[in-house]
């Protein structure tokens, strides 16, 4: 392969034979470079950026999930159930595994379950049962029983998962950290 | 020539290292600026290399899965010879290295050294204090303990605050919608791989910009930065007998500060020791106070102390404004005064920014605001308020404990600091307001209404009629008389 010899001082030919409309050979295989790499860095790109934003594209994933036997919660209490996360991978432990909630029973035997995470920060409220308040510790944040906000920086009532009875089963539709804008 | 020099020349032959190096080396900086003001950026560097050196280390035995990593955390403290004493060096070492960077952007902006030609050099430094904090919030995170956990759910709390794509960003925080397996793998990306190749890379051009336009000179009142004369009036500062070489006129302060920073590190690490962990990270044990590191304290505190209304507005717009103010610093004060007593402005906002974190932090230390969550059960009410007292204000005090009262007030020091102490509640507020208060709640007390029956009542009001300050007269009358119909308003003196 020969290269010109009448190159002008830029590096560019000044004249050659393979120069078609001003354009040389030169040039379009740096064009040519320049779109390849453009076209590689994309296609590239797209995957590892629908991988790293993945979380975008998916659909809701909370599942149904048993909190135990309906009647086997006290007519009038707040107990804290554990129930396991549907959203896991084998890796969890018990950190990704295991979530904790609040089950109200109420009079008349229907339920309310409230997520364990304050609606101010999320940290974990505690329920006390003599004077029947919710109560974070990070920055005293109170509810009632009920889970309307009493007092202190909440913006809002504590998270409250959907629940149904199914063949005698408490179940709660769980699997996704509540946050202002994404209930339980 | 023995062997050893051989072979040294010969790689300096082909690599060529000593001759690109000699030149930074050897540059030439005002001969003033050779001072011990001018340390903290290469202690910071120091820092970072003890980091860098200890976070391999523990990387060789830290398992970064959520089912393993605290348990492995437990063996590098517990079991790893010496892997006590690395945890201390690395958890102290970044908290020194926080250190170093704010005191070296505190000297920057004392000495103006951010104005023409060094504006690249000041927005870099931003960059890389960000990475540091990052460093510093993916760290905390990798301790995966009970505080890294709840710490992570406040700080998705924040993220999902976001109008729209809130809940999208705390997906893409946690690596799903829920903290789990995926959150603790991407933050070990983030502390080990992402972050410090960004501050690596971020730092190598924060030097060579260090380098090309010099180290910012001692400032002198009058003295004024021109961009049109500045470059050629700063060669004169550093020609000749009135500049010095960095190597060795500055650089063997830089080396005794670094060396101090050092002793601080492994004196932290050996006398204090490694930081955490605290309970498992299991979501299950609530009877737990999550803390953040000291670095976000003050963040803590100011999340408790802000108006419900508008937090939202904190937490979206603060962050955004205080980076984009201090990127635009260099560009909004450029030239002009460099010397501190010409540039008072500065020096109020520079103070004023220390004292508010220093006052912020340990407020997060104390953080009165949180409820003692233990103290109704298990701090004792003081003798001398229950002696001598009826049957019925005996009856009161038992209210008191058992309503979690004391998780909010405190009775002679002791119990919660959320709410007033109670020790003299008698004195400012008269029986009816006290009913009131109890029955309607008010401020930061949550109504006592539904929950207590009229004799418990009865009994609480009595009981808080009695603590008046030791002598104090019980109030009869409200201290700010209830408005007339039609009149100004007044409020009675509850809920303080």
């Amino acid at each position: 392969m020969t290269e010109p010899q009448n190159e002008a001082p830029d590096g560019m030919p000044a004249e050659c034979s393979e120069c078609e409309g001003g354009q040389t050979r030169r040039g379009f295989l740096f064009k040519l470079g320049v779109g390849m790499q453009a076209l590689a860095g994309t296609l590239l790109a797209l995957p590892l950026v629908g991988y790293a934003f993945s979380s975008f594209l998916e659909k809701d994933s909370r599942k149904w999930v048993g909190l135990g036997e309906a009647e086997g919660f006290e007519k009038g209490s707040t107990r804290l159930v554990n129930y396991v996360n549907p959203v896991r991978v084998p890796w969890s432990g018990t950190s990704g595994t295991d979530i904790p909630c609040w089950v109200r029973t109420k009079k008349d035997g229907s339920f309310q379950v409230f997520a364990i995470n304050c609606a101010h920060l999320g940290c974990p409220v505690r329920f006390f049962d003599e004077s029947q308040l919710f109560m974070c510790p990070c920055h005293g944040g109170v509810y009632y029983a009920d889970g309307s906000r009493a007092s202190g920086p909440p913006p809002r009532g504590l998270f409250e998962y959907q629940t149904k009875i199914e063949n005698g089963e408490l179940m709660i539709f769980a699997g996704r950290l509540p946050t202002l804008h994404e209930s339980a | 020539m023995s062997r050893l020099k051989r072979i040294a020349a010969w790689i300096e032959d082909r690599l060529g290292l000593g001759k690109s190096m000699q030149p930074m080396m050897d540059h030439q900086i005002p001969r003033r600026t050779a001072s011990f003001f001018y340390v903290f950026g290469s202690a910071a560097m120091t820092a970072l290399a003890v980091q860098l050196v200890t976070g391999v280390m523990l990387a060789l035995v830290y398992v970064p899965a959520a089912d393993m990593a605290y348990d492995s955390l437990l063996h590098l403290t517990f079991v790893q010879p010496l892997g006590w004493f690395l945890r201390g060096v690395h958890g102290w070492g970044s908290n020194v290295m926080v250190a170093c960077v704010f005191l070296h952007m505190i000297q920057v902006v004392i000495f103006a050294a951010y104005k023409y030609p060094r504006e690249l050099t000041w927005v870099v430094g931003v960059l890389l204090l960000l990475c540091t904090v990052g460093m510093a919030f993916t760290g905390q995170v990798l301790r995966w303990d009970s505080d890294a956990y709840w710490g992570l759910g406040i700080g998705a709390s924040i993220m999902g605050r976001i109008p729209f794509i809130g809940p999208e960003v705390v997906h893409v925080l946690l690596g799903g919608p829920i903290i789990g397996g995926e959150a603790l793998t991407r933050f070990f990306a983030l502390h080990v791989f992402v972050i410090p190749a960004s501050l690596i890379g971020l730092l190598v051009v924060h030097l060579m910009l260090v380098l090309k336009n010099g180290v910012n000179e001692w400032p002198i009142a009058g003295r004024r930065v021109d961009k049109k004369t500045y470059r050629e009036n700063y060669e004169k500062q550093v020609e000749g007998k009135r500049g010095v070489p960095f190597w060795p006129v500055a650089a063997k302060k830089d080396m005794i500060f670094s060396a101090c920073v050092i002793f601080v590190i492994l004196l932290c690490a050996a006398i204090i020791g490694p930081i955490g962990p605290s309970g498992p990270p299991d979501p299950g044990i609530i009877d737990t106070e999550p803390r953040p590191d000291f670095l976000f304290l003050s963040l803590f505190a100011v999340m408790a102390l802000l108006p419900p209304h508008l937090e939202t507005a904190f937490i979206l717009i603060v962050p955004v404004l205080a980076i984009g103010l201090l990127i635009a610093v260099p560009f909004l004060s450029g030239d002009g005064e460099k010397h501190w007593s010409r540039r008072p402005v500065a020096l109020i906002v520079l103070g004023l920014v220390v004292i508010n974190f220093v006052v912020f932090s340990q407020l997060g230390v104390t953080s009165p605001w949180s409820p003692e969550m233990k103290a109704w059960s298990g701090t004792p009410t003081p003798v001398e308020y229950v002696e001598g007292r009826t049957p019925l204000e005996l009856q009161g005090a038992l209210v008191l404990q058992n309503m979690q009262c004391r998780n909010c007030h405190s009775l002679d020091g002791e119990g919660g600091r959320r709410g007033p102490a109670l020790d003299a509640v008698a004195a400012r507020m008269t029986e009816n307001q006290l009913i009131r208060q109890v029955l309607q709640g008010h401020g930061n007390m949550p109504a006592y209404g539904g929950h207590l029956s009229p004799p418990e009542v009865t009994a609480l009001v009595s009981f808080l009629r009695t603590l008046n300050g030791g002598g104090i007269r019980p109030r009869a009358r409200p201290s700010i008389m209830p408005a007339k119909p039609g009149g100004p308003s007044a409020a009675p003196d509850v809920g303080r």
